[in-house]
């Protein structure tokens, strides 16, 4: 048996939602719930270790290596750390029309940080994202769980890091 | 009625709890639909001529009469709610304002096509706002009885399971969807079989966007016919247009389907900032083929599109001013599909990030005599070679950008 990367809270938290994906899914069908299994893991620990990519494997009864291969495939698991405050900034065409593309560069500059590299003082991270269906109100960007979609500016930008930075 | 159906009470403070949805009429189309036959239901939406909102722009009332004559059970009715296409905003707005009137066309097209399991498969990044809303929206008609073990009291079973993807482009595409809702891999399976006849787990599946399901309570309240009459031939009902880009007021725009571009672009979103010219004009997403100004009166509907060789889509409309580069555009495009391709077909893995280095090279500066040519061939000779038609939606700009502003690309070839 793999030993469990939760502690006792994020156990039962982890327990919860793996039991409700299940119930959702013919019981033949278990791997359904791989997905939600892998984001509820990712939720409690901030990514996904290899570690954890086994733990979650001998829960579903599948291997890992599978396991490891499908959480590799999409882009949302993570399988390195990430700094507290994760940005994403679209720059698909929408939003790099109105700056988005120059967006992503101050952000680097700003935190000192280049793309999926983490802060050296571990506080963020920056990346690019592919279109955060947020389009109309461009150019977008999402930090963490955070919609930050209101025509993003330059002066935005780094008012929204400075705020950042002084909670944390 | 007035063009707004969809977006009738997006305005309101609780457009997405049940108690608005049911201020405007909602959840009484349902009831009424059980005391229909399910086959009655299907020719219903067939009447209406509703055409498939995620891209393709099929007819739901084929699409479902073909999942009605499979003999295998369970059946599923699969929501695609991971709007990925590049210049689309309109299903996340359906699922945060108005969640229940896609519930109550989920409940209808759940008993038109004798199925009792319903999932809905969100992209992963729409946790915070309109999966949230989702979720609270579908426990709140199921703790009225509008969901659940006997659906309006009439023993008829509907479950509604949100599930969250995790940042796929490709998984937008139907047999990818299904098999990331598998719990594997976005890899798209090679048709046929069609989802109709061995979808999810195998079984017959309905694949419908978000914004297809939120029309159907309108067709059944005003019937077929009248529905249909709100669009244009062969294209019922109105269309939620995702208005960017190079312009005043962008957003969603709700607009009889049929609407010209112009009518779109100038009298409901104010036109184009600054006084600029309009240079071009991407219909339907970024997969489409570019239109150029000229073709600004073009109607958006699916038919009208096909036959000016671009499709509608998405119904993602981005709008480009005269100081757009092209090919710095087309670079940007090329580039997200490179990195969306799932690898699995040679001509879209390899010319996707072919054909973005050459746009590279051109957009700095390092462009050679050829590198047009040789772009426009990548795109030519994958085209329709591939399992998905991921490849093709690169194609289409690939093409089109090159075929119609050509000067943009030439000029930036060492002489
Ligand atoms: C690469 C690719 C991406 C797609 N992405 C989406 C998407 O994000 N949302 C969607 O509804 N349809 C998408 N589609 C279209 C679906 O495959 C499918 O046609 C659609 O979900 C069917 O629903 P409809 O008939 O109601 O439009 C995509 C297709 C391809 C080839
Ligand atoms: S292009 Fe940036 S959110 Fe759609």
């Amino acid at each position: 048996m793999v030993a469990s990367p939760f502690n006792p809270e994020q156990q039962a938290r982890f327990d919860a939602e793996l039991e409700a994906a299940l119930a959702r899914f013919p019981p033949e069908r278990s791997q359904a719930a791989l997905l939600p299994a892998l984001h509820a893991a990712q939720r409690e620990l901030g990514w996904l270790s290899t570690e954890t990519l086994s733990y979650v494997a001998t829960r579903l009864k599948l291997w890992s290596t599978r396991v490891r291969e499908v959480a590799a495939f999409y882009t949302l698991f993570r399988l390195k750390p990430v700094g507290t405050n994760h940005l994403q900034i679209c720059t698909n065409l929408s939003c790099a029309l109105l700056g988005g593309e120059k967006l992503l560069e101050q952000a680097c500059t700003r935190v000192g940080a280049r793309p999926h590299e983490i802060s050296a003082d571990g506080k963020f991270s920056v990346e690019p994202v592919s279109c955060l269906a947020s389009c109309g109100t461009a150019p977008a960007m999402q930090v963490n769980d955070r919609y930050f979609d209101e025509k993003l500016t330059p002066e935005k930008l780094d008012a929204i890091i400075s705020e950042l930075e002084r909670v944390g | 009625m007035s063009d707004r159906i969809l977006t009738k009470h997006w305005g309101e403070p609780d457009s997405y709890t049940l108690a608005g949805y049911e201020r405007i009429g909602g959840y009484k189309t349902a009831p009424e639909a059980f005391k229909r036959t399910p086959d009655d239901i299907v020719a219903e939406v067939t009447k209406g001529n509703l055409r498939g909102r995620g891209g393709a722009g099929f007819s739901t009332g084929m699409k479902w009469s073909f999942v009605r004559k499979e003999k295998a059970t369970p059946k599923y009715l699969v929501i695609n709610a991971d709007e990925g296409e590049p210049g689309t905003f309109k299903d996340r707005y359906v699922l945060e304002l108005d969640p229940h009137r896609f519930i109550e066309g989920c409940i209808i097209g759940a008993y038109a096509l004798d199925c009792h399991a319903v999932y809905v498969y969100c992209r992963g990044e729409f946790e915070p706002g309109p999966i949230t809303r989702l979720k609270a929206a579908i426990t709140e008609a199921r703790a009225r009885g509008y969901l659940g073990p006997s659906v309006f009291g009439t023993g008829y079973a509907i479950e509604m399971h949100v599930h969250r993807g995790a940042g796929a482009y490709i998984c937008g595409e139907e047999t990818a969807l299904l098999e990331s809702l598998e719990g594997k891999k976005g890899f798209p399976r090679l048709k046929p079989p069609f989802p109709a006849n061995a979808g999810l787990f195998g079984k017959p599946t309905a694949v419908n966007n978000v914004e297809t399901l939120a029309n159907i309570p309108t067709i059944l309240q005003m019937g077929g016919d009248a529905y249909h009459a709100l669009g244009c031939p062969k294209n019922g009902g109105t269309r939620l247009f995702c208005m960017s880009g190079h312009l005043v007021k962008p957003g969603v725009v709700e607009a009889p389907m049929g609407a010209t571009f112009r009518e779109l672009i100038y009298d409901r979103c104010g036109g184009i900032p600054g006084g600029k010219k309009l240079k071009a004009i991407i219909p339907g997403g970024s997969s489409s083929a570019v239109l150029s100004a000229d073709q600004v009166d073009l109607k958006s509907d699916f038919d009208t599109l096909k036959g000016a060789k671009t499709m509608a889509g998405s119904g993602g409309v981005i709008v480009l001013d005269e100081t757009v580069d092209m090919a710095w555009a087309l670079y940007n495009v090329t580039k997200f599909y490179a990195h969306e391709s799932c690898g699995q077909c040679t001509p879209c893995r390899e010319g996707t990030g072919w054909a973005a280095r050459l746009l590279k090279k051109l957009v700095d500066g390092r462009g050679e005599k050829g590198d047009v040519d040789l772009i426009y061939n990548i795109a030519r000779q994958g085209e329709q070679r591939t399992i998905c038609a991921l490849f093709d939606g690169a194609a289409m700009p690939l093409k089109s950008y090159i075929e119609k502003f050509r000067a943009d690309f030439d000029s930036k070839v060492k002489a």
